[in-house]
């Protein structure tokens, strides 16, 4: 699709990123001693903190993958909504109130606190580091996406100015800015998604034929002269005669045509070639109209045959996103209740788009973006997603996958460090875990709001075929154009909030674990502060290198790496530290050591990276299924129940529970 | 001490409960997915109906607990109905 600037959108981004900028500042210029800089004096009010967790939380992966996952699959974006929130659970009743009773400033001090171990810190330091830098690629990626729509620059601007804009943030201000920069940001959210709930419910479903911009996708048949489909003169025959394609001339299947589902159909007076695809299905054979993106060898880029346009009304992919048929053959349903959107839906057919990528010869690809007619009770059930193809498939590799990524999800909320890191802004346990109830209160009511979102997006006529992560801010665009500049100056705020809150669990780490304490520097309180402000430069700078080098990625996959390596490493020695009175020294190093390696040569092993990342083929995949977490998360506890019977009695004997003094 | 060890057994049974509903919800989904197709009240089938119900849940549970913990807390008036509220938004949404 072709995005232009619009003025109300620029204006609206830029009285965001300043009004963000100047708060930081304003709040910020307290905040110079280390405890201020990294746990904002634990002066944080309790109910800000909270909606600050759901700042920090509802990253790019939760806003705008989400919803894009739910508009080009349905339900089982959904899943990730209800495993994410299941998180928060383990992050409430087991983890909230010792985290903030043992440590101090990281979460390498709650591990850390009953033995005074150099060597935990440096293993938890280095976990923090990774899994901060795994889920900052995402957020960066994320950011570039939305920029690129928004503002009209190449993607790897946005990844810039993100990185700039945060790095100011977390350098002139430290905590203190960052948890009020996610307030409001976790606020604003909700609010807005509410706002476009509302207008979503209000809207109802309407039976369309295509998007937005009024193009409606051709599908012809039943064809009766369909044996064979191709080079078939009776079939040309039948395509001009009865459905309207004047002079169809079929283009023989070549080269990396061959075998597949597509009809090219050369017709019309300037004889353009379309593809169509060929849907065999128990009604008859059909042929529906496809859209088409070629990248030439040389550069070019061909949409539906004809090079790409720069400008609205010249070529380009067409918006899309419709609902075929409703209920009882009505045209429009008006306003629906919150029930009745998906009793609605179940009895509905939408058009879902695959997507299918051809490699020619010369080096030029093709991808093939084609019509899923749908019914819409399919779409509110899980498994059409291929990741989550468990749920109808007989192989019970498929369903141990599913398993493990939902284990995955639960476990991963506890262990991420810039999430454990938010208990040591405010005063007390129970402030603690007053701030996780609200947490888990505003981040549930928006993944609640995520499926209407999402459904609403899916309906709403405007999708970019290539880019599910723009839904959400596309799903704003079909009700007004004001409402797109909000939602999308939301979504940048969003990436900088939890960007610069990784960025600051990172610089926490690097100062206080690992140079402070694992190797030995004695530091001043100004000069730790320092060092905390050139490590959050130098983590930035990586986090722009590598947004601009995994552009291509996927946001919600990257994400699934970062919890199932924190919910690894992390999760059993924070758990057994704080429930098995044997665990040693050794038996922690050990359980993140183990952990976090593992994981990570699980995933880099895997199918889904062989296929998406290397370009190999994904049965040469060394590890059976993709998701690690149901081997390596009782692997680290294992490792650690293991080593540490081994080694009773050899280390210093276990301070009894207070408080850690760095 | 003896509040923190009241407060972590409450929360340890909390917790096994919630992970019995979500591993519950989880099986079922990977090995009989056909219950979640089952039409519910209001004409909205299992599979949405027990995605909301998992969300509402964690958040009544997250509030029994903060109630029962309440005894060691400080300054509870102004928070809890703020909580209160959000848990009404939550309801109506679904």
């Amino acid at each position: 699709m072709i995005y232009e600037a619009s003025p109300i959108a620029v204006g609206c981004f830029f009285v965001f990123v300043g009004l963000t900028l100047g708060l930081s500042f304003f709040l910020g210029r307290k905040a110079k001693s280390s405890a201020g800089y990294f746990a904002a004096h634990g002066q944080i009010p309790w109910f800000v903190n909270g909606v600050a967790f759901a700042g920090d939380y509802l990253s790019a992966a939760s806003f705008l993958g989400i919803c894009g996952m739910i508009a080009f699959y349905g339900y089982d974006g959904f899943l990730y909504s209800i495993g994410y929130l299941a998180g928060w659970i383990v992050a409430l009743f087991v983890v909230a109130e010792p985290m903030k009773r043992l440590g101090k400033f990281t979460f390498a001090d709650a591990l850390d606190a009953r033995f005074g171990s150099r060597g935990i810190k440096l293993v938890a330091g280095i976990s923090t580091l990774a899994v901060s830098i795994f889920y900052l690629i995402p957020q960066m990626v994320g950011a570039g996406v939305l920029v690129q729509p928004l503002l009209g620059f190449p993607h790897w601007v946005g990844v810039m100015l993100v990185g700039a804009t945060v790095i100011l943030i977390v350098v002139l201000a430290g905590m203190v800015s960052t948890t009020w920069v996610q307030f409001l940001k976790g606020s604003l959210l909700v609010v807005f998604s509410t706002i476009l709930t509302v207008l979503i419910l209000v809207r109802g479903f309407a039976a369309e034929e295509g998007g937005a911009d009024g193009h409606a996708f051709r599908t012809l048949g039943p064809l009766t002269n369909t044996e064979p489909v191709r080079q078939a003169e009776a079939l040309e025959k039948e395509l001009a005669s009865t459905w309207g394609l004047q002079g169809a001339t079929i283009t023989p299947a070549e080269g990396a045509w061959v075998d597949q589902p597509f009809v090219r159909i050369a017709s019309g007076t300037d004889k353009v070639t379309t593809v169509w695809h060929l849907d065999k299905g128990e009604a008859g054979v059909f042929l529906r109209e496809t859209q088409t993106l070629k990248k030439t060898a040389d550069g070019q880029v061909l949409v539906n045959g004809m090079p790409k346009g720069t400008k609205k009304g010249e070529p380009e992919l067409h918006p899309v996103g419709h609902v075929s048929r409703l209920p009882d053959g009505k045209d429009k349903t008006g306003s629906l209740g919150p029930l009745e959107f998906f009793s609605t839906l179940e009895e509905s057919e939408v058009v879902l788009w695959g997507n299918k990528k051809l490699v020619h010869e010369d080096g030029s690809t093709t991808t093939v973006y084609f019509q899923k007619p749908t019914a819409g009770s399919r779409i509110l059930q899980p498994g059409m997603h291929p990741r989550f193809q468990g749920i109808h498939s007989d192989k019970t590799l498929d369903k141990i996958d599913l398993l493990s990524l939902m284990l995955a999800l639960f476990c991963g909320t506890a262990s991420l460090p810039h999430i454990l890191i938010r208990y040591y802004t405010v005063k007390d346990e129970a402030s603690a875990r007053k701030s996780t109830i609200v947490g888990i209160a505003t981040i549930g009511f928006f993944y609640v709001l995520t499926l209407y979102l999402g459904l609403g997006a899916m309906t709403s006529g405007t999708l970019d075929v290539t880019n599910s992560n723009m839904s959400a801010p596309l799903l704003a665009f079909s009700i007004g154009e004001w409402l797109f500049a909000a939602i999308s100056a939301i979504a940048f705020t969003t990436v900088l909030g939890t960007v610069s809150g990784l960025i600051l669990a990172s610089s926490g780490a690097v100062t206080h674990d690992l140079m402070a304490n694992a190797m030995g520097r004695e530091m001043t309180d100004a000069q730790q502060v320092r060092v905390a402000k050139i490590a959050s430069v130098v983590v930035g700078l990586v986090a722009i290198v590598l947004g601009v080098l995994f552009q291509e990625l996927n946001v919600s996959y990257l994400v699934g790496w970062a919890f199932s390596v924190a919910a690894s490493a992390n999760l059993p020695s924070l758990v057994m530290c704080l429930f098995w009175s044997r665990t040693t020294r050794q038996g922690v190093i050990a359980a993140v050591v183990v952990g976090m390696t593992s994981s990570l040569a699980w995933i880099l092993l895997s199918a889904d990276t062989f296929s998406k990342v290397y370009g190999l083929d994904a049965d040469q995949a060394l590890v059976p299924f993709s998701q690690p977490g149901i081997v390596t998360i009782p692997l680290g506890f294992l490792t650690l129940v293991a080593v540490s019977l081994a080694t009773q009695g050899t280390g210093p004997a276990p301070v009894a529970e207070s408080p850690a003094e760095a | 001490m003896s509040t923190n060890r009241s407060n972590q057994r409450i929360g340890l049974v909390l917790f096994t409960l919630y992970l019995l509903l979500y591993g519950g919800f989880v099986l079922l989904m990977a090995f009989d997915a056909e219950q979640l197709q089952v039409t519910g009240p209001g004409q909205v089938n299992m599979a949405v109906w027990s995605g909301f119900s998992l969300i509402v849940v964690a958040l009544v549970l997250s509030l029994v607990y903060g109630w029962v913990c309440r005894s060691d807390g400080h300054a509870e008036a102004a928070g809890s109905t703020q909580a209160h509220d959000d848990a009404v938004s939550q309801g109506d949404g679904a």
